[in-house]
């Protein structure tokens, strides 16, 4: 799937070249409607994971016993889990969780992969090589088989889970990089920087990574989603979040057990996961085909 | 020709090396006993200074390594500590039930990606195309895990079509089948549509109609066949991810499979199973894109220069 979206990222190298102004990007994004509807879905997660805990209506880990299983009404909106948590306060709060593991998962992507792609980008030669031989052994795993080789280390749980997703993704933006930096390096800037004797640090830094941002942006956007996805499904089969953590992933794990008694129990999560990754979809595909001229 | 064959067929063995080096590490790297690690909480006879000895675990590393090594080779990747079966023979039951999974997956996500692609990009329609991308988008940020509840909800528990859980025989594989394949269908179905539309931009398509013959018969033959390497490329690319994805549709299902597998023996702290299964997965995985490769050489001559 990564590998995917990188293929598709790398087309947008071309456009870093060109440097599009923000403000035009923007005005291209709101002429889209769908982009619209993405920008809006994820500008509503957003402020629900900043503020969801003054929007909750209950505590997301207090257990009210009266109220086990408890269908939708109006005190318990979104209804109660078999546990007696109230389901609304739990999805609200879910949506801080899930946001903070997929930018955590995703920082640790693009930190190292932005940094492994340059260096073998630009550089070149036997370190290149080396970090490139690497990346084609962790590409040798399925994402989510490596996910599950660091928590074999590390143990399962809501932290692990974010460096194993991460992880797993750093050799999608390693290659990533490393092709935009290898069309970038050839340009005249790099060669004029190079000849007034610019340090290849200096140049990595101040040219090369500031014109590679383009496909990094896009790349960012669309992993996002796979992120909460991928770490969603590793809480639902019990390797990430621990009950009674209001993570939707868990939340669905629970919500099997109860799926003729409970509806609620399993749509309302479910539904928050795949809005926040419809979101996260829309505004990537906008922002592509905006910042990629090869696409028009 | 042959010479590409054969420069892939070298990338192999290293490839396998560092595979089966990393699933070695990743045992190492679990803190706490390796004897425990690996016989579980009571090492055999309680000598665990025996069973030290016995496991190799008195050797200098890379002589451990090399002994895993030569051990996977003749097929003995150690003992389960649950089952206290080898681990091949527990592996080897599970196999085929995941293969099942994975190439009907597959199948189904070709039909359906390359049906409404071929769809989106012929009818002249506006909203057909409009729908199609949306559904796409759709069975991209679809979690499988909760589009698999909700299959078993309405097709299991209440209209009572399917078996409901842990079950491998045909009816049971409809629907984890059908919720591996969504995603990749999606993903198909826009590379079929962007495919399509190109080609169906071009002279000789012009000339078909200009001839005279049936719209659909200029799409389905002339332009789909052209299309079709493309999409058959990226369907190809697709194995490795149903693959992985079958790790959590297994569970969804309680189906008995190696993603099952590997996720039961994480639970259950049971190393040698958890290495196994990686190793088996990596290994096919890595022997399945490199069949892929060749064969996208054979078919496609460009492919071979870079």
């Amino acid at each position: 799937m990564l590998e995917q979206v990188q293929r598709i990222a790398i087309h947008a190298d071309d456009a870093a070249v060109a440097r599009p102004a923000r403000l035009r990007v923007l005005r291209a994004l709101a002429r889209r409607p769908l982009s619209l509807v993405g920008a809006f879905l994820v500008a509503a997660f957003a402020l629900m994971a900043l503020f969801g805990p003054w929007l909750a209506p209950h505590d997301p880990t207090a257990i009210y016993y009266s109220a086990v299983l408890a269908p939708p009404s109006p005190s318990y909106p979104f209804g109660t889990d078999a546990t007696g948590h109230d389901v609304l306060s739990r999805v609200l709060a879910g949506a801080r969780i899930s946001l903070s593991v997929g930018l955590v998962a995703v920082g640790i992507a693009t930190a190292f992969g932005t940094l492994f792609g340059v260096v073998a980008g630009y550089l070149g030669g036997w370190i290149g090589g080396i970090i490139m031989r690497v990346m084609d052994v962790m590409l040798a795993f399925p994402d989510i088989l490596l996910a599950i080789v660091v928590i074999t280390i590390l143990g399962p749980g809501l932290g692990t889970v974010m460096i194993a997703v991460g992880i797993a993704a750093i050799p999608a933006y390693t290659r990533t990089v490393r092709a935009a930096v290898l069309t970038v390096r050839e340009q005249d800037y790099v060669e004029a920087a190079r000849a007034l004797g610019a340090s290849s640090l200096r140049i990595m830094v101040v040219h090369v990574l500031r014109n590679v941002l383009t496909p990094i942006v896009v790349l960012v956007t669309i992993s996002l989603g796979l992120a909460i996805l991928t770490s969603a499904g590793l809480s639902f089969i019990g390797l990430g979040a621990q009950p009674p953590t209001p993570e939707w992933g868990d939340m669905l794990n629970d919500a099997q057990n109860y799926l003729q008694q409970a509806w609620w129990m399993a749509v309302f999560p479910g539904a928050a996961i795949m809005l926040v990754v419809v979101g996260l979809n829309l505004l990537g595909e906008g922002l592509r085909e905006i910042l990629d001229p090869t696409i028009r | 020709m042959l010479t590409f064959v054969l420069r892939r067929l070298l990338w192999l063995p290293p490839m396998l090396l560092a595979v089966s080096l990393v699933t070695f590490v990743m045992i190492h790297l679990v803190p706490g006993d390796p004897v425990q690690i690996l016989m579980g909480q009571n090492p055999t006879g309680g000598n665990v200074q025996l069973a030290r000895h016995e496991l190799g675990l008195d050797q200098p590393l890379p002589v451990q390594y090399l002994r895993y090594l030569g051990n996977a080779l003749h097929g003995d990747l150690g003992t389960s500590i649950r089952s206290g079966r080898p681990v091949l023979a527990e592996i080897g039951d599970r196999f085929p039930a995941t293969l099942e999974l994975t190439l009907s997956a597959m199948a189904l996500a070709i039909i359906l990606g390359v049906g409404l692609g071929t769809l989106a990009a012929a009818v002249r329609a506006r909203w057909v195309r409009g729908l199609v991308l949306l559904l796409s988008t759709l069975g991209l940020s679809m979690p499988t895990f909760w589009l698999g509840l909700l299959l078993i909800d309405l097709f299991a528990l209440n209209l009572r079509w399917f078996p409901v859980l842990g079950n491998t025989t045909i009816q049971g594989t409809v629907l984890p089948t059908v919720t591996l394949a969504l995603p990749a269908a999606a993903v198909l179905s826009r590379v079929t549509y962007a495919g399509l539309s190109e080609v169906l931009q071009q002279e000789y398509i012009r000339t078909a109609q200009a001839k005279g013959l049936a719209r659909r018969r200029v799409v389905l033959v002339h332009a789909l066949r052209n299309a079709i390497i493309v999409v058959l490329t990226i369907a190809g690319l697709q194995f490795g991810g149903l693959l992985a994805g079958s790790v959590i549709v297994e569970n969804v299902f309680s189906r008995p499979g190696l993603g099952t597998i590997v996720v039961s023996a994480i639970l259950g702290r049971d190393y040698p199973d958890i290495q196994g299964a990686v190793l088996v997965f990596a290994v096919l995985y890595v022997a399945i894109n490199l069949l892929l490769d060749v064969l996208y050489g054979v078919i496609n001559p460009r492919i071979r220069v870079s």
